[in-house]
């Protein structure tokens, strides 16, 4: 009886209905406006758009260009340099981004005085809080060419001073080092929170067999950590065609010395947005988007072959 | 020994490492902490410092001459930085009830479990999540065709929904409002309307914290909104004040309120390089004193964030 009602129930428009689509309807309004416009704006990448009137009358006047944009992003040099730094960076992003966090976590829940330990952790958090426009105004504190502190050491240590901003070797460990730097308070509080809830019994168990805590680490904290490890990964690979604007923009300042080494698929759409080359720019963006797209889609088969419980969709 | 025993998570209890490791430990989480803190105070330090023993030695360290004159200069040219707090303060404000208001309701009618359009919303939710526009077509949408160039808006309306935060929301009421809550008060005649903002939002405290407090640092932070859309000083946020005196650190000079002196005298005159480092510590600050206590929100909101919903 009860079941045919709630299916009688179920097919019905009720009041509720309404009332629900009432109050969704703002932030349906909002994903419509921000997120699903401009999934028909990608448009502009097969046209000569030019940047004079209205967006539509522009959208509408201006010629179809094929895959000309395309074609001249990827003849161009900026093409490959952008790809190897979007796509070298984001590897080592991937890699360090778990392999530190979760030996932290692993070596900071083994300490003996707990206060400490929430000081350290609440110390390693606060980058993670700060805008890059801040943080490009603490490392020109210490990298810049006259009156920075890393030059004033080195002269004090009687070496030559470096102008850091135009040298292109050091930046890729200045960047890597960077990004730990920022997110590692927060890799941290995720993994610390899965190996908190992991049931102490499981290590009374292994106690009493005699498992050192080297064994207890490997053969208990692990694998319980593996379904958020597995989590995090997808979201990075998934992400692998982004990068953190502000790290690659703010922090080199813009400098085209470092051109090489500092310019991913964000920064080249961006400068080129500026500069009012919007041809390259969007094919640029739309490449982005898609493989964005594809790779989160693949990641994901990936792990639901693995693993059904871990993936997303 | 024992009563500390017994709040130690099953790693700490059983099998404990030994002294040389756990002093081994301390100092290498010593080291990363103050790797993780000292930039700032450095920071700090250089805004504290006098312009003349900067223009002479450099930034250090250790203030060589303590000075306030960066802050007093900063205070006394008062008109722009004013300004960029207030739009700091009022995009931050605005934005983070506005993202709230928005991802909570949408939170809940997807957590309605036999809402007619769910399985649309969902998708609506969902697919921004694997693809987007891009910034070039988002641009364009934003600053042309709804014409938010130069508005206050452009800083607060792309910024204030996302999709991973609707769906902590969801989950967050799925998992801990009892269904028949809700059926009483259908039954009691109440409106979906006064459900949400009567019943629902006043017990979800939890959840509007951590959902308030993202959005709080972030248009706090942001700077990139105002880099793509802001073109008029007036409406410049702290970040983007920064942001440029980092480029251009004559820009307080020119919007200055002059006192009686020229330009190009206040130009000459101006603590430039600790001007910067001031309006840095002055967008820090409230942040480095706040965050302890959020902290554990945003410890409950990554946690709720790693479950599946």
């Amino acid at each position: 009886m009860k079941k045919t009602g709630q299916k009688r129930l179920r097919t019905r428009w009720r009041k509720q209905d309404t009332e629900l689509t009432l109050l969704a309807l703002p932030t349906t309004v909002w994903y419509i406006l921000f997120c699903f416009l401009p999934m028909f704006g990608i448009i502009i990448a097969f046209k000569n758009f030019k940047i004079t009137g209205g967006f539509l009358s522009n959208v509408f006047n201006s010629s179809w260009s094929g895959f000309k944009n395309f074609e001249f992003l990827f003849k161009s040099n900026d093409a490959w340099i952008i790809i190897r730094n979007t796509l070298g960076y984001n590897l080592l992003f991937i890699i360090l981004n778990i392999v530190i966090p979760v030996t932290l976590a692993l070596m900071i829940g083994h300490l003996h005085n707990r206060r400490a330990g929430k000081v350290y952790q609440t110390m390693m958090f606060l980058p993670y809080f700060l805008s890059w426009v801040v943080i490009s105004a603490v490392i020109w504190a210490f990298l810049s060419f006259d009156k920075g502190i890393a030059n004033q050491m080195l002269i004090q240590m009687g070496s030559e001073p470096v102008n850091w901003y135009m040298e292109p070797k050091y930046w890729p460990f200045f960047l890597v080092f960077m990004n730990i730097w920022k997110g590692l308070g927060y890799g941290m509080v995720v993994y610390l929170a899965t190996i908190t809830g992991i049931d102490s019994t499981y290590y009374e168990a292994a106690v009493i067999d005699g498992a050192s805590i080297w064994q207890q680490t490997k053969y208990i904290t692990l694998p319980m950590m593996k379904l958020v490890i597995v989590m995090m990964f997808i979201l990075a690979v998934g992400r692998i065609f982004y990068t953190d604007f502000g790290l690659f923009f703010q922090v080199p300042r813009d400098s085209n010395s470092l051109f090489n080494v500092t310019t991913t698929i964000d920064v080249l759409v961006y400068k080129q947005l500026k500069t009012a080359t919007v041809g390259m720019a969007s094919a640029a963006a739309f490449v982005q988007s898609v493989m964005g797209c594809l790779t989160i889609l693949l990641a994901n088969w990936i792990v639901r072959r693995i693993d059904p419980d871990s993936a997303m969709m | 020994m024992a009563s500390r025993a017994e709040g130690m998570t099953g790693l700490e209890k059983f099998n404990r490492i030994g002294k040389g490791m756990n002093v081994l430990f301390h100092l290498i989480f010593i080291l990363i902490a103050l790797v993780c803190v000292v930039p700032l105070l450095v920071v700090l330090s250089i805004s504290l410092s006098s312009e003349e023993s900067i223009r002479q030695t450099g930034y250090h360290m250790i203030p060589t001459m303590l000075s306030t004159e960066s802050y007093s200069f900063v205070i006394q040219q008062g008109t722009m930085i004013l300004r960029a707090l207030g739009v700091s303060v009022l995009v931050t404000v605005v934005g983070t009830v506005l993202g709230v208001l928005l991802t909570t309701s949408m939170g809940y009618v997807l957590s309605q479990s036999n809402y007619k359009l769910k399985g649309l919303l969902t998708w609506v939710v969902f697919i921004p999540m694997v693809f987007n526009g891009g910034l070039v077509s988002s641009y364009y949408i934003n600053s042309n065709l709804l014409g938010l160039k130069d508005t206050v808006w452009a800083l607060i309306l792309p910024l204030a929904v996302s999709s991973f935060n609707v769906i902590i929301c969801k989950t967050f009421f799925k998992s801990t409002i009892p269904d028949g809550l809700i059926e009483s008060a259908e039954i009691d005649g109440a409106s979906q309307f006064r459900i949400f903002f009567s019943i629902i939002l006043p017990i979800s405290l939890p959840v509007l914290a951590t959902i308030g407090l993202f959005l709080c640092f972030a248009y706090w932070n942001d700077w990139f909104q105002s880099m793509l859309y802001i073109n008029n000083q007036d409406l410049y946020s702290l970040q983007a004040l920064l942001n440029n005196l980092m480029s251009n650190v004559d820009a307080l000079a020119k919007n200055a309120s002059s006192m009686g002196v020229s330009y190009s005298m206040l130009v000459a005159t101006m603590p430039k390089e600790t001007a910067r480092m001031a309006v840095a510590i002055l967008i820090v600050l409230p942040v480095a004193f706040a965050y302890p206590f959020f902290q554990k929100y945003f410890i409950s909101g990554l946690t709720v964030g790693a479950i599946k919903g």
